[in-house]
């Protein structure tokens, strides 16, 4: 803890003058934040309060403004009917489909990255840092560019359109980022540990289920979250390797909100972005307070 | 008879009936996903599960398509290309060339299309002389729409010439009134450009450069005038028109902020939908000059293994091209039927304009495909023009300039 | 040989991750070169055609555009969102009574997509409908934010909404250095009467590199992958001013059924990459050997 502005060891003894001006800095402090704050939140006001409008209040009223009278209807519309496409059942069918591919993806890369950022660390051998840079390099492809030639690829697993396939796609491009999560946290467990536990006999997998598994909490949580955001927020994946039945939230959300022509229900829109970013918001909330303290306890010291 | 060769006769007979009895399977690709055209095409959906078949639905909207083309892609090199998609002008024969389209002759041929398809439209389903699409609709692009009631305060006659459109539009900008309601979005700017080539350039001039893409009609001084006409144009637009969607454009002639918008004809939907009637509260004509632009929609069907989903192509190519598919489809979508043979008692006065022109204008040669909306040309040389119309629109390029550029990137992409 | 499997172990552990990585990366990767070498049109062909791709892709002003565009917005992302990131980690560190719920809110935008924010960003943006229209309402006619609209401008409105979603997670990685930094240290400034912004210029930020590297790696990574942010705001627009290499990428790959072109755009890309990381990847991993 750097407890630097609240408690300095001299502060009794100066003039009140000075403590005046400790507390007008303490106030212009919190009005930063709090400024800070309401841009960060804007965006989401103005989505939340758009999905509480009747259509015509959207039409007539300004956009910054609070709900007149406050409707769920556009929520209900999003949820069960909303159509995208011909079928008019809302986001609720797709929801599950991202579940089912967000669940064994995160499930997957992150015990995948945990394995492998554990060899990195702590079983190098020769050759073992251009590896690792080969594996971190495939964070940076573009994911356009894989599009196609993956296509091929599911075409020829007879993955193509189905869960398993998107699974795979998302466990793939996930590798890299959390085997570096992985292995910049377990770099800084002490080789020591590993050196005692093998004069006691222990194996490879006998080290990492007992000694390093059991320590991993913070950094699983780190991961987690990061995977989790990437997989349900994946829509250019989402589109191109499903097939009717198979398609994630995005894919329907974008349906719902991208349709070019018609009259345009921004309060079902709205209802519907923040329905689908609802598992991730939730995430984020919970697990924020480990997030920092994930990475407070390694992973970004490098 | 003996029970044995009852037996083998059964069978035989099960196994000449099963390709017929079939169940049609159908998944299609589409990107019609809001509420009218949505409920069009669930119009479909119902016809094709009275005849026994099973839709899957498989709607990929965003971009114009844009999302839908890249699913494609993927789904056709991953060998497991949708049924049917929704596909439309020289893309059809482009993906013929890539050897994944079926060939649907035999409904086609069956259903008498060529006697109630105008050649002109049937060509464009044609892929090396056999049917290789099914068209739904006729949109007309070259549209401009009108708020009645400020133009009748102003004592605008709807104008027939571009110069006739300046002088009004002058005329409104006095009284305040933003005079042209667009939407810059590269589509939008490329649409009211492909109709100015029409006005300005007359149907030969359009043929010759937008569709032949002849070098010496792209740099002509016809089209030095075009672009100057584009740069009038940008001066009749409110501030903010950037990106605007085209239904927001829409709102603006309908609440009476803008007087004029030039669009296709779905946007009467919007009109429609909010209650507004033809004649009487907007206008429907046609953009200053002679001629008229058409974007027909159609279905292509793919290349699939299975008797089950070979019937529902067969299916589906025969109600999307049938009398009543082709009614209700088009009442909902704002488009005419590509039939000659439907009766248009239910539609309204515009979609009479619509068909009467298309057929005056067929027989004087100036029916012609739009560019802007991906009927007369292909991806790239398309898309190369409407960069060089959108850059101009959006900047201080002179004409000479985008006429330049024009011919140059258009020799590029070819 | 038990004993030499046992050595083994961990490549083999390994092996599985790393066939997936060479195909799926590497793979595809030359897949892209071969076929940013071919007239490929709207779906790959694989006849060698020479280099005419690339001579094309660098005579297009639209490709300059997105190139200086990256430039322009790979800049100032990154240094706006570390600059941000670091003040607000610093702040938030001086013992702020609700620190959890503000953390919260910085860090939030981070977890959505642009498919979901891009619309109310567009609003908010819009002169007509957004900002300006509300403070003109309050009064001040004069106010202009329309930078959405104005060609010249409208990428810094990319940067705006993508400072927005990246800053907070890049506060949550320095605030993660800054509570990790050894407290004794600092406690013998104060005691030495080092001033405050001092401790934090000479002790805290110093002590801080690998942060800095780390949070540099995240934004390279969302800057170059740019995407959804572009077509959920401006769709590249006006003009074609806003695009950059992924969307012109992704145009001509699948509106304009142009696959050579675009995997040549795709190579160019690939190589600005390359050129940023493989310098981190080897000081930061020599770094870990010495």
């Amino acid at each position: 803890m750097t407890d630097l502005a609240y408690v300095s060891p001299r502060a009794g003894s100066r003039s009140t003058g000075q403590r005046l001006g400790r507390i007008a800095l303490r106030w212009l402090l919190y009005l930063v934040l709090t400024l800070f704050a309401l841009w960060f939140l804007m965006p989401l006001f103005v989505m939340l309060t758009t999905s509480l409008k009747s259509l015509d209040e959207i039409r007539t009223g300004s956009l910054i403004a609070l709900p007149r009278e406050v409707t769920f209807e556009p929520w209900l519309t999003a949820w069960g009917s909303a159509c995208t496409g011909i079928q008019c059942e809302g986001l609720k069918p797709y929801l599950l489909n991202s579940l089912l591919i967000a669940i064994p993806g995160v499930a997957l890369s992150t015990a995948l990255g945990a394995i492998n950022g554990y060899v990195f660390a702590q079983w190098r051998f020769r050759g073992a840092n251009l590896l690792f840079s080969l594996l971190l390099f495939g964070c940076f492809i573009p994911f356009q560019v894989v599009l196609l030639p993956m296509a091929r690829m599911l075409g020829l697993m007879g993955l193509a359109g189905t869960i398993p396939g998107l699974i795979l796609v998302h466990t793939v491009y996930g590798i890299g980022f959390t085997t570096l999560f992985f292995r910049n946290y377990y770099v800084t467990i002490p080789q020591e540990l590993v050196r005692a536990a093998k004069i006691d006999g222990a194996g490879f997998f006998r080290i990492f289920w007992s000694i390093f598994l059991p320590l991993s909490l913070p950094i699983v949580v780190v991961t987690v979250i990061w995977q989790f955001t990437q997989i349900w927020n994946d829509f250019l994946f989402g589109v191109s390797f499903s097939q009717a039945g198979t398609q994630p939230v995005t894919v329907a959300l974008n349906n719902i909100v991208n349709s070019t022509t018609g009259v345009k229900a921004y309060n079902v829109d709205m209802a519907a972005a923040i329905l689908a970013a609802l598992p991730t918001l939730l995430v984020y909330v919970v697990a924020g307070k480990y997030f920092i303290r994930g990475l407070t306890a390694g992973s970004v010291k490098g | 008879m003996t029970a044995r060769s009852v037996l083998a006769a059964s069978a035989a007979v099960t196994c000449l009936a099963l390709p017929a009895l079939a169940e049609p399977q159908a998944e299609v690709l589409h990107w019609w996903t809001s509420g009218g055209e949505a409920k069009s095409v669930a119009v479909l959906q119902e016809e094709f599960a009275e005849r026994g078949g099973t839709w899957t639905d498989m709607p990929v909207a965003g971009g114009g398509g844009d999302a839908a083309m890249t699913a494609l892609r993927a789904r056709v090199l991953s060998g497991n290309a949708p049924t049917a998609v929704q596909l439309k002008g020289p893309a059809i024969q482009e993906w013929y060339e890539e050897g994944v389209l079926a060939d649907i002759s035999s409904v086609a041929e069956a259903q008498g299309w060529a006697d109630v398809l105008p050649d002109q439209l049937a060509a464009h389903m044609k892929c090396d002389g056999s049917w290789c699409a099914a068209p739904v609709n006729v949109h007309r692009i070259n549209w401009i729409w009108g708020n009645k009631e400020i133009l009748d305060a102003n004592g605008i006659e709807m104008p027939t010439t571009w110069e006739e459109f300046n002088a009004a539009a002058e005329k409104l900008q006095a009284a305040g009134i933003t005079p042209l309601a667009h939407g810059g979005q590269a589509w939008q700017d490329a649409t009211v450009f492909e109709t100015v080539v029409l006005g300005l350039g007359g149907a030969e001039f359009f043929q010759s450069a937008l569709v032949d893409l002849d070098p010496e009609a792209l740099g002509s001084d016809t089209m030095v005038q075009v672009f100057d006409e584009m740069r009038t144009l940008r001066g009749y637009v409110d501030d903010n028109f950037s990106g605007r969607d085209w239904n927001l454009a829409t709102a603006m002639v309908m609440n009476g902020e803008a007087a004029f918008q030039i669009m296709g004809d779905w946007a009467k939907g919007e009109f429609l939908a909010a209650g507004k009637v033809p004649g009487e509260d907007f206008t429907c004509s046609p953009t200053p000059g002679e001629g008229y632009l058409y974007n027909v929609d159609s279905f292509a069907m793919f290349e699939v293994e299975g008797e089950d989903k070979r019937a529902g192509q067969e299916l589906l190519a025969e109600l999307i091209v049938g009398p009543s598919f082709q009614e209700t489809f088009n009442l909902n979508k704002g488009s005419i039927p590509v039939r000659s043979d439907v009766s248009l008692e239910a539609f309204d006065m515009c979609a009479h304009i619509s068909a009467e022109d298309m057929a005056a204008d067929s027989e004087n040669g100036s029916l012609l495909p739009s560019y802007a909306h991906g009927m007369a040309l292909r991806g790239e040389p398309a898309g190369a023009i409407t960069d060089v119309v959108t850059a101009h629109f959006n900047s201080e390029m002179s004409s000479e300039e985008a006429v330049e550029m024009l011919v140059n990137a258009v020799a590029a992409a070819q | 040989m038990t004993k030499w499997l046992e050595t083994q172990v961990p490549k083999l552990v390994l092996a599985p991750s790393f066939v997936a990585i060479l195909v799926f990366v590497y793979g595809f990767i030359g897949w892209t070169a071969w076929v940013s070498l071919t007239r490929s049109k709207l779906m790959p062909r694989y006849d060698f055609d020479g280099f005419g791709q690339y001579a094309k892709l660098f005579s297009t002003p639209r490709w300059d555009t997105a190139i200086t565009n990256l430039g322009i917005y790979g800049v100032l992302f990154i240094a706006i969102s570390m600059a941000l990131g670091l003040l607000l980690a610093i702040l938030l560190d001086q013992q702020i009574r609700v620190e959890g719920a503000i953390r919260t809110i910085y860090l939030y935008p981070m977890a959505l997509s642009m498919i979901v924010t891009g619309t109310a960003w567009k609003w908010i943006l819009n002169p007509g409908l957004g900002l300006e229209a509300m403070v003109r309402g309050w009064g001040f006619e004069d106010f202009t934010f329309n930078w959405l609209v104005d060609p010249n401008m409208a990428i810094y409105t990319i940067v705006l909404a993508g400072v927005w979603q990246a800053a907070g997670f890049v506060m949550a990685l320095f605030l993660a250095g800054l509570r990790s930094v050894d407290g004794e240290i600092i406690k013998a400034a104060q005691v030495d009467g080092i001033p405050h912004w001092r401790i934090y210029t000479a002790i805290i930020i110093p002590s801080m590199a690998p942060v800095f590297l780390s949070a540099f790696i995240v934004l390279a990574h969302l800057a170059i992958k740019s995407f959804d942010l572009v077509i959920a705001l401006t769709g590249g627009g006006p003009g074609y001013a806003t695009d950059l290499p992924a969307t012109y990428m992704y145009a001509m790959a699948f509106s304009r059924g142009n696959l050579g072109q675009a995997a040549s755009s795709a190579m160019v890309m690939m190589a600005v990459v390359f050129a940023i990381v493989v310098p981190y990847l080897y000081s930061e991993l020599r770094a870990k050997n010495d």
